[in-house]
């Protein structure tokens, strides 16, 4: 993987860099220097309650991201593996279940919950594992689904029982991928704030709430800052041990474009149905949750919010200023340049990683960084450095899906390296061997296989602006509320009214989620039909 | 009596019926050639055999046993994969060693095991090398001495010797030939070479003759 | 980018402005200013929205409105950006919040006072007239009528009974920590309890079975019977739920289905004031002065659901109906607030969640 000539490497790492600099690293330097001095480190590390709050953040984060693998293979298996019927459907449920605000998840996933299970953090947990089974399915997925079924096959032949296929073949070879996702979402549960604070216990606290609540509820922004550095701290550390593994691990394989087909023997089909069925019982069940509080009013079911969604007035001379088709169009628009803007970024990373050597590392850890960073910090560091001519951007329009972007980067980059990496360099010594010039040799070979990452990359990135994560949350808006932002208002208010139309809104943004992925899917889906009827079926 | 015999076998994809009353019997230590065209379901055959694809109808039996609902870990039917399937996590001597394990063998006996087998296909001191640094015939070399180290009951090729040069080619297929002689084990050739068929067989049938 | 024009375009149009009154201030045109405000103030189409447009026609001063986030975060981010900031005129700060704003020197004195003619009792808690009271509101326990008309119970009536055994796991409460309310709630029994009392009568209320949620939503909509939670007919709210309630019903109703216990209401005064640092003094002064104006206070009933601090304006008919202003709310000095805020919220956090 490193015959690229090096400036052509040099050359596709500088955007990914430049922009990691600008719109993560400066903000975040200047408020480190306007906000952190020696006394601030010391008052805050030397604390007991600090550290309480950083070892539950890491225990529980451990605690949920090695349930989310174990439960997620299962799904992850046959979403890789087998057409079955409602799988775009199940993918669409799983990856809305990742995306969607987790104020209003965490609502619905509550309201399934048992009495004693409630505000408890068995109950986080449960929630943790539930809403990024969307990254191990769609990390694990795609290298899983390009695996060579053959060389399970070949196992088996050698008596391997499924089992041993299972942990001596399969799991060694979709390791990379295993490390990526469980890397993510160990970043996602440490960082952990919509869940903890709905679905935990009151006072339950990650780093990254009481960062929060240091820096907005008692202004204490030094103490805020100095908890957000030591977040990001732990975590890089973990960045840096995954980004190594996924490189020891990295085999390079004879990837496959798509090795999924229908089950056919009858304990094949049980076990699809199985996994489906359960993995669709549990992922919808806070989907159907949601729908169903849009239709409840204190005196039965009633369509009312539906049908006054698209009105502004909802009751005669009282307007909310909230319109939801606006609201949506918001959503998208900026969804469409954020996922722009992470997959041409994300490429060139990809690509500049998996060649090079040390600057590519760097590159990997940096760009996992801002996904690992408090929402506040990267938020009001951008507040405070774009704010003088030329580069006074805090009330333009990109900035906001820029910061999108700059959460979405990392999932490109981790869905693509690890295909990237294992191409076979057979195939590309193959290739050089006719007579291809390196980087023709690459346009030929490895571009090709970065399609489906790309794809998988770009439904997460567009995703992840549409349930507007990160720090977008603490930019200033003039006129562009977006779905999220208009569910949380609706339901900040009181009135059975406003609380089905916020409701509404959710399973609104929902849908639009299950869709996009669903005609992602089914986009790619049609182009691999279309290259192997080309390229026949062998 | 017949060692193996597939009968009436039935298959089809979701969009292609490719085995139709698929019958095919081979004797105890007989090498049999099978021959067509790409996509006329020759692999698919050999999947059959060995219990990767299970078959719609039919039975597949091994010296009497009915095979058709035995797991393929289970059939003792060894195969060799047309893009060898090497495991890339293991080096060439684990590769080998890999089905000897699986039979519960220990670890110093296998590895002996594996290197003689290595030393049988010409890659005697092989053992600790990455597959990846494998060359295309020494791949193959590699492939055919995991298959054959665990003494299956039968040996299927896949198209074994394809993507091959024509010197390299031919000197394998003659490899191949004298060691499943030497071993008298029974085995189908799966191949679209009627030479090759003839260098390693001493039948050939076409799919068209199996299927009905 | 359609929908964005209207924004990039008042940019453009300050920038041009802005670039132009710096050599000839006097005659140029009044420039156009942003308001910055909380998220639930509503950013375009309600009548609020009109009414700042008709003061735009009349003074030629193009408002924009910028959304900056809760309460909390729209302070800590105007805190951040003194001299510099993101807009001329702020809106919404309440007096949980007012020292620090005023400590952190977010606002400047307007060119000339403004609200000196609104009721002394809410202009006292900024003396100097740094930040002009414009509204105010009450959190309050609500309770479910229906819920204790069918137990055959009396709603409790005053902050003690709450911790009567025969109202025990009946009420939910808000983490003074993470949400307003809950600390409005928290300074309630603080000025009922006094400094050496509150402590006792949390302990009380958490034996008495009150349950903890770290925010307003999770609280009201995922526990208080009276919308359609499980569990608990009484809730820290505001005082302004009850006509919330009946004017937002589905289906429409005539009659309450809320109502507040009055001794348990803190008051909430929210203040806005001209932002240190704004280029357009002249402007941001006439703004501030129409925000208090009855045209723009008028709005504020159904619009926020908080009442006008200008004592001019009549309240809609729903208000009068179902919102209660109680006689005496209870209230503790901004200054007390500040200086205790992180010790009582420490304390009340070991108490009731350690």
């Amino acid at each position: 993987m490193s015959a690229l000539p090096r400036r052509v490497i040099a050359a596709l790492s500088i955007p990914p860099s430049v922009g990691l600099a600008v719109f993560y690293v400066w903000p975040l330097l200047t408020l480190s220097f306007r906000a952190i001095d020696g006394d601030a480190v010391q008052t805050t590390l030397g604390r007991r309650a600090t550290w309480e709050v950083a070892w539950f953040t890491l225990w529980q984060a451990v605690v949920s991201t090695l349930m989310t693998l174990v439960v997620g293979l299962a799904p992850a298996y046959i979403v890789a593996r087998f057409n079955f019927r409602g799988r775009q459907l199940l993918l669409g449920l799983i990856t809305a279940l990742f995306v969607l605000p987790t104020v209003v998840m965490g609502a619905a996933f509550l309201a399934l919950l048992p009495d004693g299970m409630n505000q408890s953090i068995a109950a986080v947990i449960a929630a943790h594992v539930v809403f990024n089974l969307a990254v191990v399915v769609r990390t694990v997925g795609p290298l899983w689904e390009q695996l060579p079924s053959d060389m399970e096959g070949a196992a088996a032949t050698l008596g391997a029982s499924p089992w041993r296929v299972f942990t001596m073949i399969t799991l060694p070879l979709i390791r990379p991928a295993l490390v990526a996702a469980s890397s993510i979402v160990f970043i996602f549960t440490f960082t952990s704030f919509g869940v903890v604070r709905v679905i935990g216990a009151a006072g339950t606290r990650t780093l990254e709430v009481e960062v929060w609540r240091q820096a907005i509820q008692l202004g204490d922004i030094r103490t805020a800052v100095v908890l957000s550095i030591l977040q990001m701290v732990m975590l890089a550390a973990v960045v840096v041990w995954s980004s190594r593994a996924q490189r020891r691990y990295s085999q390079p394989l004879g990837l496959e474009p798509s090795a999924r087909r229908m089950p056919r023997r009858g304990s094949e089909r049980r076990q699809v149905a199985l996994i489906g069925i359960t993995s669709f019982a549990v992922c919808g069940a806070p989907l159907f949750a949601l729908a169903a509080r849009s239709f409840s009013t204190p005196s039965g079911w009633s369509i009312a919010a539906w049908t006054q969604l698209g009105r502004t007035e909802v009751r005669p001379g009282i307007r909310l200023g909230i319109d939801p088709l606006d609201a949506v169009r918001n959503s998208v628009e900026n969804a469409l340049w954020a996922t722009l803007f992470a997959v041409v970024i994300g490429a060139l990373a990809s690509l500049a990683i998996a060649a090079a050597r040390n600057t590519g590392r760097f590159l990997d850890v940096g760009m996992m960084l801002p996904v690992g960073t408090s929402a506040v910090t990267v938020g009001f560091g951008m507040l405070i450095t774009f704010d003088q001519a030329p580069y006074d951007w805090r009330a333009e329009w990109w900035l906001v899906p820029i910061g999108h972007a700059l959460v979405a980067v990392p999932f490109v980059v981790r869905a693509t390296v690890g295909v990237l990496r294992s191409v076979d360099p057979q195939l590309h010594a193959a290739a050089a061997t006719l007579g291809a010039s390196p980087t023709r040799a690459w346009q030929t070979v490895v571009v090709p296989f970065l399609w489906r990452p790309l794809t998988v990359g770009a439904t997460l990135a567009a995703a992840i602006s549409l349930g507007e994560f990160g720090a977008t949350s603490f930019l200033s808006r003039s006129d562009s509320e977006t779905v999220p932002i208009a569910i949380e208002q609706l339901l900040g208010r009181t009135g059975s009214l406003l609380q089905a139309q916020g409701y509404a809104m959710a399973t609104v943004l929902a849908v639009v989620t299950i869709a996009l992925v669903a005609a992602v899917d089914r986009s790619h889906q049609l182009r691999t039909l279309a290259r192997s009827t080309i390229n026949g079926p062998n | 009596m017949a060692h193996l015999s597939v009968d009436n076998v039935d298959l089809s994809f979701e969009t292609a019926t490719v085995l139709t009353g698929a019958t095919l019997t081979v004797d105890q230590g007989e090498v049999v050639a099978v021959l067509g065209p790409s996509g006329s379901g020759k692999s698919t055959l050999l999947r059959v055999i060995a219990g990767i694809t299970a078959p719609d109808a039919g039975t597949v039996t091994l010296s009497g046993d009915d095979l058709t609902h035995v797991p393929t870990h289970q059939r003792g039917v060894g195969m060799v994969f047309q893009e060898n399937q090497l495991f890339p996590h293991l080096t060439v001597g684990e590769n080998v060693a890999f089905g000897l394990k699986m039979v519960g063998i220990p670890a110093v006996e296998r590895r002996a095991t594996a290197s003689d087998w290595l030393a049988r296909v010409g890659l005697a001191g092989f053992d600790s090398r990455q597959v990846s640094a494998l060359s295309g015939g020494e791949a193959k070399r590699v492939a055919l001495a995991r298959t054959l180290a665990v003494e299956p009951r039968i040996v299927l090729l896949d198209e074994p010797l394809t993507g091959l040069d024509r010197e390299l080619h031919d000197r394998l297929a003659r490899d191949v030939s004298d060691l499943l002689a030497d071993l008298a084990i029974t085995a189908i050739l799966v191949t679209h070479d009627p030479d090759e068929a003839a260098t390693i067989a001493v039948r050939s049938l076409h799919m068209d003759d199996i299927n009905e | 980018m359609t929908i964005r024009k209207p924004a990039s375009a008042a940019v453009a149009l300050m920038l041009v402005v802005g670039a132009c009154s710096s050599d000839d201030a006097a005659t140029i045109e009044p420039a156009a200013i942003t308001l910055v405000t909380y998220d639930s103030f509503p950013d375009a189409e309600t009548s609020m929205n009109e009414a700042l447009q008709a003061f735009s026609s009349e003074t030629g001063i193009a408002v924009e409105i910028l959304v900056a986030g809760d309460t909390g975060t729209m302070l800590s981010k105007a805190a951040l950006t003194v001299g510099n900031p993101e807009g001329d005129v702020m809106w919404g700060i309440d007096n949980t919040f007012l020292s620090r704003a005023l400590n952190e020197g977010i606002f400047e004195p307007a060119a000339r006072p403004v609200g000196a003619e609104l009721p002394p009792e809410f202009t006292q808690l900024s003396p100097d007239g740094l930040a002009v009271p414009v509204d105010f509101g009450d959190v309050c326990v609500n309770y479910d009528l229906a819920w204790f008309a069918d137990a055959d119970i009396k709603p409790p009536t005053s902050l003690s009974d709450l911790i009567d055994p025969a109202y025990s796991d009946l009420l939910a409460v808000q983490n003074p920590a993470t949400s307003s309310p809950g600390l409005a709630f928290l300074l309630a029994t603080i000025d009922e309890f006094g400094d050496d009392g509150w402590q006792d009568y949390w302990t009380a209320l958490r034996n008495n079975g009150a349950r903890v949620f770290d925010g307003w939503t999770e609280s009201y909509y995922g526990s208080f019977t009276g919308a359609g939670g499980s569990g608990r007919p009484l809730v820290v709210s505001y005082g302004s739920s009850p006509p919330a309630e009946v004017i937002f019903a589905e289906p429409a109703r005539k009659e309450a289905l809320t109502a507040v216990i009055e001794s348990t209401c803190f008051r909430q005064v929210e203040f806005a004031g001209i932002l240190a640092g704004t280029e357009h003094p002249n402007e941001a002064a006439q703004l501030l002065e129409f925000l208090v104006g009855e045209t723009f206070q008028a709005e504020l009933a159904l619009n926020l659901f908080v009442y006008p601090t200008n004592s001019a304006v009549e309240l809609p008919q729903e208000f009068i109906d179902f919102a209660v202003v109680p006689e005496s709310s209870r209230s503790v000095g901004p200054e007390r607030i500040d200086a205790n805020r992180s010790n009582w919220i420490d304390t009340w956090t070991s108490l009731v969640l350690g």
